[in-house]
């Protein structure tokens, strides 16, 4: 059972085994072809069938757009690290029950302060509040999961999940629990949606989110090698328990700023850090980080684009992206398992 | 008028037949009358001034109130437990693997599709008609999670539920797709939360059909059993191994898409209480049955008693006090395994 997914990326890319030039040419061409669709989407998000008010459009579509931005590149980079340090391709932070605690988070700071108090609090001390909650609880989370079960991975996915139906369980009863008024509060702040991003919070969330990414880079080469597992990574003097730590933290930041933007996407980083994976044939997270980020993006953009222009609303992105992203969950699954 | 609570008593008959067991007969006796012990205390339960001790002597208004609704919810929440443990025990017997369930198999999920199917297509068609569509996507569901379970190599209980989990999640995710467009969102999350506040005479009746399936399941436990030992085994003792693989699968599906349509979803009953009643028990499917209908059937009053308790006097839905508390068991269920298996 164990054989499943050893390290993330081990499997190169489908063609035939090609030489270092051909990799490298082929990496910049990917790379070159992602930002200009990204460019693209942006372009065609801000500017297709403007109607009424220009001024009014570019303000309320450069706000979702930059939602949009941040939320793609946050999960793109945090869940492609994130499989890095797990060890495995079917691994992301919302499969681990993130999001949902995240929400649990959320519920229990309305329901202690009561929405009175909870709302004098200004975007940015609300973010910081939630992240440092989220970040001691997700890393006491993660580190109690890794050690009770660091041998079994698909065991890890299957409590992961189920903690997070735990965790949206207890949710949903803390938030019966609440008055109607901390209710709707505690609503407002869960549901946030790229539609009505908030100045404030959009701020705040890129802020960390640039920073979370930033503090990604000098950590690129070691996680190269945490890649390889915890043995080889040891043997070749790389810090392997202190690396997971800090990139487990990051991301942890990076998940934050996402969810409090748009609200939980289970599938978006699984979907985004696969893709990352197959497009370009290397394990380097100097390469794979920014595609990975490029590719959020894209995705975000684009089928923001899709849901508002061909589905005219009549949908959300989350719901396309849990049932693609779902699908394909389940065909990645299935493959590890078929092996 | 102590007749009172003989609606709600055991739904699949317990043991009449066999009788070589009569040890394990006293406990279940018991067992079953201290849940209709406590499912007559449940009665007293409630807002409007009908207290345990009025339930002897009603006035004409609190008779009244008992019928109208507080027996049929008593009858609804032992029925809708029982069922849906009786039928993660069926199911888990069949395809011989712990973690499959009603709600984790998509089962639960397809007939909430079905429900769905049924109010854009028909309007407003009766109760019936609803349930008979989500009967249908149940079994089509549940038949498409058989379908990938023979797929997979590994038959690893752990695989398996994640499997099934993620099936579950694509169906509901196509479910919120099409609500979603219809603007039905909110209805769906409604009527499919598992609850039992809108249980009222009139419009819960249709659940005592998983009586009659339950003693179907019953009658048949043994041949459960067979199946679950896999093809060749059960031609060889002279089983007809498909046609009893789906009279399996239609009692299990009937039973979730019965207490779906009528009660709504309570994640993670089916797969907890049979396993945590095989693990004192057993594994003699006719003889844990009707303990597990039991434990199912008093899990949720107690789950139901602690909803209409803890925020008195409003009151909450079954399925998020369920929900954690069977979303913890299985954690610790899966661990548990996994420690088993040396893994």
């Amino acid at each position: 059972m164990t054989t499943i997914a050893p390290a993330p990326s081990r499997r190169s890319s489908p063609d035939t085994p090609a030489t270092e030039d051909q990799r490298v040419s082929r990496t910049r061409t990917v790379v070159v072809a992602l930002a200009l669709l990204v460019a693209a989407a942006c372009t065609a998000y801000l500017l297709y069938d403007v109607r009424g008010s220009w001024s009014y459009a570019m303000d309320l579509r450069t706000r979702q757009l930059a939602a949009l931005l941040i939320t793609g590149a946050a999960v793109g980079a945090s869940s492609l690290v994130f499989q890095t340090v797990a060890g495995s391709r079917i691994l992301t932070p919302s499969v681990m029950g993130f999001d949902a605690l995240y929400m649990l988070i959320q519920t229990v700071i309305v329901y202690a302060l009561g929405s009175a108090a909870f709302l004098a609090l200004t975007p940015g001390q609300h973010f910081l509040l939630d992240a440092v909650l989220l970040t001691v609880f997700g890393w006491l989370l993660f580190t109690w999961l890794f050690r009770r079960s660091s041998r079994n991975l698909l065991m890890l996915v299957l409590v992961g999940v189920v903690l997070g139906s735990f965790f949206a369980s207890l949710t949903s009863l803390s938030s019966r629990l609440l008055s109607p008024d901390d209710f709707l509060t505690l609503q407002d702040v869960m549901f946030a949606s790229f539609s009505t991003a908030d100045p404030g919070l959009l701020w705040t969330a890129g802020v960390v989110t640039v920073l979370g990414i930033a503090a990604l880079v000098p950590l690129g080469r070691r996680l190269d090698v945490v890649a390889l597992g915890h043995d080889p990574a040891v043997t070749l003097g790389v810090p392997f328990h202190r690396t997971v730590r800090i990139t487990l933290a990051v991301t942890t930041m990076l998940v934050a700023a996402a969810t409090a933007l748009v609200g939980p996407m289970l599938f978006l980083g699984l979907v985004v850090a696969n893709l990352a994976r197959q497009l370009v044939p290397t394990h380097r997270h100097a390469v794979l980080v920014p595609v990975a980020i490029l590719v959020g993006v894209l995705t975000c953009v684009a089928g923001q684009l899709v849901v508002v222009h061909v589905f005219d609303l009549t949908t959300t992105l989350s719901v396309v992206v849990n049932l693609v992203g779902g699908l394909y969950f389940l065909r990645l699954l299935m493959r590890t398992v078929l092996l | 008028m102590s007749s009172t609570v003989e609606a709600p008593s055991r739904p699949p008959a317990p043991a009449p037949a066999g009788g070589r067991e009569p040890a394990s007969r006293l406990p279940l006796l018991a067992a079953t009358g201290a849940l209709l012990v406590a499912a007559y205390l449940s009665l007293g339960i409630g807002v409007a001034d009908v207290g345990v001790a009025d339930l002897l002597s009603p006035s004409a208004e609190q008779w009244q109130i008992l019928t109208v609704s507080r027996i049929p919810r008593t009858a609804a929440v032992l029925l809708a437990g029982a069922a849906l443990s009786v039928a993660g025990l069926i199911m888990q017997r069949i395809t011989q693997n712990r973690f499959v369930s009603p709600s984790t198999s998509g089962t639960v999920e397809a007939a909430v599709l079905g429900i769905l199917v049924a109010t854009l297509l028909f309007g407003d068609a009766s109760l019936l008609v609803k349930m008979l569509v989500a009967i249908l996507t149940a079994v089509a569901g549940t038949l498409v999670f058989l379908q990938l379970l023979e797929r997979i190599r590994h038959q690893d209980p752990i695989v398996v539920a994640l499997v099934g989990l993620m099936y579950g999640a694509v169906i509901g995710a196509v479910t919120t797709f099409i609500a979603y467009q219809r603007d039905l969102v909110q209805y769906l999350d409604i009527w499919t939360t598992g609850s039992f506040s809108g249980i009222l005479q009139g419009r819960y009746e249709p659940i005592y059909v998983v009586l009659a399936v339950g003693v179907l399941g019953y009658l048949w436990a043994d041949r459960f059993t067979v199946v679950g030992m896999g093809r060749s085994m059960a031609t060889n003792l002279g089983l007809h191994y498909r046609r009893t693989m789906y009279v399996g699968l239609v009692v299990v599906s009937v039973m979730a898409a019965v207490v779906v349509v009528v009660v709504g979803a309570i994640p993670f009953l089916g797969l907890i209480v049979p396993n945590v009643v095989t693990l004192l028990l057993g594994d003699n499917l006719r003889r844990v049955l009707p303990a597990t209908a039991l434990a199912g059937a008093g899990f949720v009053l107690l789950c139901d008693v602690v909803a209409r308790t803890v925020h008195y006097p409003y009151e909450l839905p079954v399925a998020t006090i369920a929900g954690a508390v069977g979303a913890a068991v299985f954690v610790v269920l899966i661990l548990r395994a996994g420690k088993a298996s040396g893994t």
